[in-house]
Order: C-alpha cells, then sequence, then structure tokens
C-alpha cells in the first residue's frame, strides 16, 4: 500500500493532493485569479503560491487524515510550467521530502493529466485529447511512450479563449473558458470563422486574430452579441478537436477516448465528442472540474506509479524545466 | 458501425465495410465494376452549416487531388462518380489491397511468431518502404501535398508476379502548393502517425525518407532541411501546463 502526495503548480493554479492506491483521499486547490482583461504573469503567480503553500499543505493532510510519516512518496511537477511558480512548489516538495526522509519524484505534467484521468474513469487505452491553458495534443499509448499524434501547431486552445475572453474583458473567475462557456450557451446566431486542421495538426492563431479584428465591429454595430461570438467560437474550435480526435482514433483502431485538462471539464466540448463516439460506436471518458483543471491529485497518481515501477528521481536531478514533451517520458508502468 | 447490412442510401447493393476518419465506406457494385462509395455523412457534432461547408471543401479537394495524381502517373483510385448532394464520392475499389498499416501489422506479427529478428523485419519492409517514398517524391515534384499521409491512407497491391504498388487514397486534406514547408508537414504527419501505431519506424522511415530524396531530387536539399526545422520546431514548442 502506498501513500503519495501531489504538489502542482505550473500555471496558475496551486494543487495538493494525497492518493492511496488509486483511492483520492484529498484534493486542495487554489487558484491566482487576476482583473478582467488581465492574464496571470510569472512572478505574481509564484508568489501567489508561495504565500498559500503551507496553508494548503496542512489542508491536504488534514482532509487525508494522514500523518507525514504515513507518506511512502513526494511528487511534485518537474515541467513544462512557468518556472518561477514550477519553482517556488519544487522547493517545497524538495524540503519536505528531506524533512520528513521519503524519497522524491519529479512528474511530467501531462503525464500527470493522463494517469490521473485514466485512474478516474477506468478507462484502459484510450486516445487522449490534452486541451489546457498551455497544451492542445491528441496523444495515443504505443510501446513505452504517450506519443503526440497532432497538436496544434501554434497557440493552445486555453490561450485561444482566455485571450478571446480578455477582449470582451469576461471575468477570469473561476476561470475565462468557464465564463465564454455560460455565455456561448445564450449565443445563437453563427459567426462563420475559419476552420483550420492541417492533417492531425490544428491552428488556432488564425481564428483568434481574425475574430479579435473583427469583434469590435461586430459588436458595435449590434450585428452580433458576445453570445454569439462565443458560441461561434467554441463551435470551430471544439468541432477542429473532434475532428482531429477522430482521425487518430480511426487510425489507431482505438474505441476509447479521454478528455484531460482544463478545457476538458467544457459541457459542449464533451458533449461533441460524445457525439462523435456515439456515432463511431466509441465510449468517451471525462471528468469534472475537481480533475480535469490542474491538481495535486494528478501529479500523486502519476507520481505513484513511477514509484512503483522503481522509477525515483535522483535528488540532483530534483530540478524543474519549462519545456518537457509528453513523449520524453518512458512509460514504465505499462 | 450499428448499420452494417442494413439498407444504406446507396441501396441494397452495397455495404458497409469501413468507418474510416471522417467517412462511411462501403463495397459494392456501381455499372458493373467493383466500386468503393466514400460517404462523408453528417457529423452531428459539427453545426449543419459548418459540416456542410467542410464537407463540399473535402469532396472537391479529393476529386480535384485524384485527377490530378492521374496525370502525373501517381497510382490513386478511379473516380467514378462525385455526389455532392448525397455527399458521395464512388471510385474504384482497389483489387487485392491491404492499407500498408494492416501489412506491415500483420508482418510484424508474423516475424514475431517465427522469432523473427528485427533485421529480417525490416528486410521484408525494405522494398515497400522504398516504394513508399518513391511514390511521395512524386507527389510532391508534381506540387501535390497530401495532408494526411498516415499508413492506413495508402493502400498496398501484390500482382501474381509479387510486384508492388502503392496505391494512394483519402485525398480530403489535400490541395496544390509548391512551398517546401507543406511538403515537410507532409512528410512529418508520416513520421508521426508511423511511430504512434508501429516498432521500429526509424529505420522504416529513414528508408522512405531515402527514397523521397532519389525521387523528388530537385528539391531533396531544400526539402529536408524544412523537415528537420518542421520537427525541432515540434520539439521545441513552448509546453505550459
Ligand atoms: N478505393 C479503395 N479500394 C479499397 N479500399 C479502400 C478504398 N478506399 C478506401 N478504402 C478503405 O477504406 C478506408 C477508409 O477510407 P478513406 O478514404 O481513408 O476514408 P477516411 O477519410 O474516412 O479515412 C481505407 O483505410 C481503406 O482501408
Ligand atoms: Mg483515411
Amino acid at each position: 500500500m502506498v501513500i503519495a502526495i501531489g504538489f502542482e503548480g505550473s500555471a496558475n493554479k496551486l494543487g495538493i493532493g494525497i492518493v492511496h492506491n488509486g483511492v483520492v483521499l484529498s484534493n486542495c486547490r487554489r487558484t491566482y485569479i487576476t482583473p478582467p482583461g488581465e492574464g496571470f504573469l510569472p512572478r505574481e503567480t509564484a508568489q501567489h503560491h508561495r504565500s498559500l503553500v503551507l496553508a494548503v499543505l496542512s489542508q491536504a493532510l488534514r482532509e487525508a487524515a494522514v500523518t507525514p510519516e504515513q507518506i511512502d512518496v513526494v511528487c511534485y511537477t518537474k515541467g513544462p510550467g512557468m518556472a518561477p511558480s514550477l519553482q517556488t512548489v519544487a522547493i517545497v516538495a524538495r524540503t519536505i521530502a528531506q524533512l520528513w526522509n521519503k524519497p522524491i519524484i519529479g512528474v511530467n505534467h501531462c503525464i500527470g493529466h493522463i494517469e490521473m484521468g485514466r485512474m478516474i474513469t477506468g478507462s484502459d487505452n484510450p486516445i487522449v485529447l490534452y486541451v489546457s491553458g498551455g497544451n492542445t495534443q491528441v496523444i495515443a499509448y504505443s510501446r513505452n511512450r504517450y506519443r503526440v499524434f497532432g497538436e496544434t501547431i501554434d497557440i493552445a486552445i486555453g490561450n485561444c479563449l482566455d485571450r478571446f475572453a480578455r477582449v470582451l474583458k469576461l471575468s477570469n473567475d473561476p476561470s475565462p473558458g468557464y465564463n465564454i462557456e455560460q455565455l456561448a450557451k445564450k449565443g445563437k446566431k453563427f459567426l462563420s470563422l475559419p476552420y483550420v486542421v492541417k492533417g492531425m495538426d490544428v491552428s488556432f492563431s488564425g481564428i483568434l486574430s481574425y475574430i479579435e479584428k473583427q469583434s469590435y465591429q461586430l459588436l458595435k454595430s449590434g450585428e452580433y452579441a458576445p453570445e454569439d461570438l462565443c458560441f461561434s467560437l467554441q463551435e470551430v474550435l471544439f468541432a477542429m478537436l473532434v475532428e482531429t480526435t477522430e482521425r487518430a482514433m480511426a487510425h489507431c483502431g482505438s474505441q476509447e477516448v479521454l478528455i484531460v485538462g482544463g478545457v476538458g471539464c467544457n459541457l459542449r466540448l464533451q458533449e461533441m465528442m460524445e457525439t462523435m463516439c456515439h456515432e463511431r460506436g466509441a465510449k468517451l471518458f471525462a471528468t469534472d472540474e475537481r480533475f480535469c483543471i490542474d491538481n495535486g491529485v494528478m501529479i500523486a497518481q502519476a507520481g505513484f506509479e513511477m514509484f512503483r515501477t522503481g522509477n525515483l528521481t535522483k535528488w540532483d536531478e530534483t530540478t524543474v524545466t519549462q519545456r518537457y514533451r509528453t513523449d520524453a517520458v518512458e512509460v514504465t508502468w505499462r | 458501425m450499428a448499420d452494417d447490412g442494413r439498407k444504406c442510401a446507396l441501396g441494397y447493393d452495397f455495404k458497409l465495410i469501413k468507418q474510416g476518419a471522417e467517412a462511411k465506406v462501403y463495397k459494392g457494385n456501381y455499372l458493373g465494376r467493383p466500386t468503393i462509395v466514400k460517404e462523408r455523412f453528417k457529423k452531428s457534432y459539427r453545426l449543419l452549416d459548418l459540416d456542410n461547408h467542410i464537407t463540399k471543401e473535402r469532396i472537391k479537394s479529393e476529386a480535384r487531388a485524384v485527377l490530378r495524381c492521374k496525370i502525373a502517373g501517381i497510382h490513386t483510385p478511379a473516380l467514378y462518380l462525385v455526389d455532392f448532394e448525397r455527399r458521395c464520392i464512388y471510385m474504384e475499389d482497389v483489387q487485392n489491397s491491404t492499407t500498408i498499416k494492416d501489412y506491415i501489422t500483420q508482418i510484424s506479427e508474423e516475424a514475431e511468431n517465427e522469432a523473427g529478428t528485427a533485421g529480417s523485419l525490416l528486410m521484408k519492409l525494405y522494398p515497400i518502404a522504398q516504394e513508399i517514398g518513391k511514390v511521395l517524391g512524386k507527389l510532391h515534384a508534381n506540387n501535390i501535398i497530401h495532408g494526411d499521409l498516415t499508413s492506413s491512407n495508402m493502400l498496398l497491391v501484390k500482382d501474381e508476379k509479387d510486384t508492388l504498388t502503392i496505391v494512394l487514397i483519402d485525398f480530403g486534406l489535400s490541395h496544390v502548393e509548391s512551398s517546401m514547408e507543406d511538403k515537410a508537414v507532409d512528410l512529418y504527419v508520416l513520421q508521426r502517425a508511423l511511430m504512434s501505431t508501429h516498432a521500429n519506424v526509424d529505420r522504416l522511415f529513414a528508408t522512405i525518407l531515402d527514397a523521397y530524396m532519389k525521387e523528388n531530387k530537385k528539391e531533396s536539399h531544400e526539402v529536408l532541411k524544412k523537415f528537420n526545422e518542421v520537427w525541432a520546431r515540434g520539439r521545441k514548442r513552448t509546453m505550459v501546463g
């Protein structure tokens, strides 16, 4: 029986979670929320994490009802992410690993999302759509690696949505993407936007600049409401994602899809994916915001898998890295 | 594929055989010829207008590319009929064909069962990899970008004399373009598609690339340079969680 604690802080969420052989004991999180129209900056985000990390740690231990002695392994996000906030959280993980005299494991953030998605939903060998603020990838598992089958060739889906939310000056609470989703539900009039699928890859930057340029005029003239623009943007972006996911499924002969990452809790995206799956007799696996959005449990879970297959991180390798590809990790537990 | 055997929109003669990346594929007989009908059925996850527009574009691209290939002497199934109304393309059913993907899988399994080495597996795949490279070289020399080069979108035909022919299919994402960038991306798509389905692809892909360079000699240097750039760009893409 293994108890693992995970520390996550690669972007604007600070999360600490504890898992006990695939059972979530606690999942605590704080989000750094910026004023409308503003994104989060590395330095301020790190400051936010620093000021809260100890409080969140004691909360995670308390809710899990475990003592430090009972913990078997300390896991933290090694990357990818923003250096200052990664650093802040890694220092805390390193410190308590030494203090409590526990082994430590540096986890790839994306692998964390995938492993937790698999654990929570019980999906076995899905095509993974990983969609978040910094990432957009279609991933297939093959021969001990999560292989990137398709991805964005420019900005990430979440980044695209966030930046449009800023144009509309939407609130960042709880997240810009959530607020776009709510407005989109009331949208009716479809604005035709570029649709850019290149083989397995997608591109969003052209769509974003197109809608950014048009929106002022369209809104001012009353031709379109903000709701309509959110609706149109979602419909087009998500259709592109569903299409590339389907392409990967057809090629790999897969009958399962797992959606992970912060944008993955968007219910419209889930609904569209579900429709696609239904049309090909496949099954969709998705989770809600507790697990989709960055959290500590995902790091604990991936760390647990690494731990049980003897994949510990050497002390002098417990660094962080801003860039860390999903396919750079050798999967020892599958 | 719940509607297998059900009377499809095309009549009883046609039987659903596959659901590909975007279409349902039926086999049957049209004007006395063995025919494949590729139906880009309505994707109800997409808004109707958007879906109609995309589908029309894809059908057009596919029909155009097939004709262009024909002129260039690249093997593709002959086109019989394009029916925009029903979102269907009727084309030649390539007899005695398997997809390259199925073929590689089959050969790999055989090699495993015979306890063959990776070396003997590669020996078997070598002529096919060469043939693929040659065809792709020709494709690009004619400025045809396929757009979705995977091993599912290439058919292998072996005749009585064991001559190998590669037949390219699925041109929905194709376009005509002379830029090195698009050619390099085409190859990059292929490399990743191979990587996520087949073992030992590094050598396989290297062989394909080699044969490609020989065929598309004039551009080989530039395409390779661009390919390395595209590859490095993929590696470097910042990935913030
Ligand atoms: N002309 C053909 N002859 C034989 N088999 C075909 C032909 N066209 C398609 N197929 C089979 O159907 C599958 C799907 O067709 P494809 O054109 O690739 O559609 P999709 O865009 O849905 O992937 C192919 O992988 C191949 O196995
Ligand atoms: Mg295909």
